[in-house]
């Protein structure tokens, strides 16, 4: 199975758009991921061991949250693609 | 320095005159040349903020993961983002900033006053992480030519 990487997190991951491997589940999968990249880890979760906020997890076009979790079941065809959030907007005191 | 052509800095301009008094958002794909992000073609979202339109955005990540699965199709990738301030400043909010975590791409904003598009500002997320991020100004380059489709 493959884990895109985003733009933001390449750097800790040898510079990789993607990483292959195996494993059974979603939560196998990013350990094994900041197992063989330990500068991801406080990138992608809190001390607490818990995916920071901002971080979505996709298998394939599902959000782990609706599905298992961390508990998700990967199969060797699946993509999962790590998505920080994106949002924003003005507000009444503009910062420069 | 973010390099764009013309006319997808006209299409993103437009987007915030399409969906004034509301902001819009996108995503910008291309390639990183160096220091540079060069945007290939700029990609309409929908704002699922309609609680707040008009002064809030979000982008659903799982439009992200399409766009992002078709961008790399054609070798895209996604270099930033674009978002419109209705009837304010083209600068980043505390909003904005708290927002932010795609550390080495561009945010772009348009300040959009009573329904045209006027300035258009883009913006460096630097940093190493949440600790010390930070926008930075940055230039934008403008290519008159007309972008070359992918295909070509």
């Amino acid at each position: 199975m493959k884990i895109l990487i985003p733009t933001p997190l390449r750097p800790y991951a040898a510079k990789s758009d993607s990483v292959e491997l195996s494993a059974e589940t979603v939560g196998q999968a990013l350990s094994q991921l900041t197992s063989a990249h330990p500068d991801l880890r406080r990138h992608l979760f809190t001390d607490e061991g818990k995916l920071r906020s901002f971080v979505n997890v996709y298998l394939n076009d599902e959000d782990i949250r609706f599905l298992s979790k961390e508990n998700t079941p990967v199969l060797d065809t699946d993509t999962i693609s790590i998505i920080p959030s994106i949002a924003g907007g003005c507000c009444c005191c503009p910062c420069l | 320095m973010l390099k764009i052509s013309q006319s997808d800095l006209d299409a993103l301009r437009k987007h915030g005159e399409d969906t004034y008094p509301h902001e819009c958002c996108g995503v910008l794909m291309g390639r990183f040349d160096g220091d540079d992000r060069v945007v290939e073609s700029a990609v309409r979202c929908g704002n699922t903020r309609d609680d707040s339109p008009q002064d809030r955005y979000h982008i659903a990540p799982g439009e992200l993961v399409r766009i992002q699965r078709e961008g790399r199709a054609q070798g895209l990738d996604i270099v930033g983002f674009y978002h419109s301030h209705p009837d304010h400043p083209a600068q980043w909010s505390q909003t904005d900033f708290a927002e932010a975590h795609w550390i080495g791409c561009s945010y772009v904003i348009t300040s959009v006053e009573g329904g045209k598009a006027t300035v258009t500002n883009a913006f460096l997320l630097a940093g190493d992480g949440e600790e010390n991020k930070r926008f930075e100004d940055e230039k934008i380059s403008v290519n008159q030519a007309a972008p070359v489709s992918p295909a070509s």
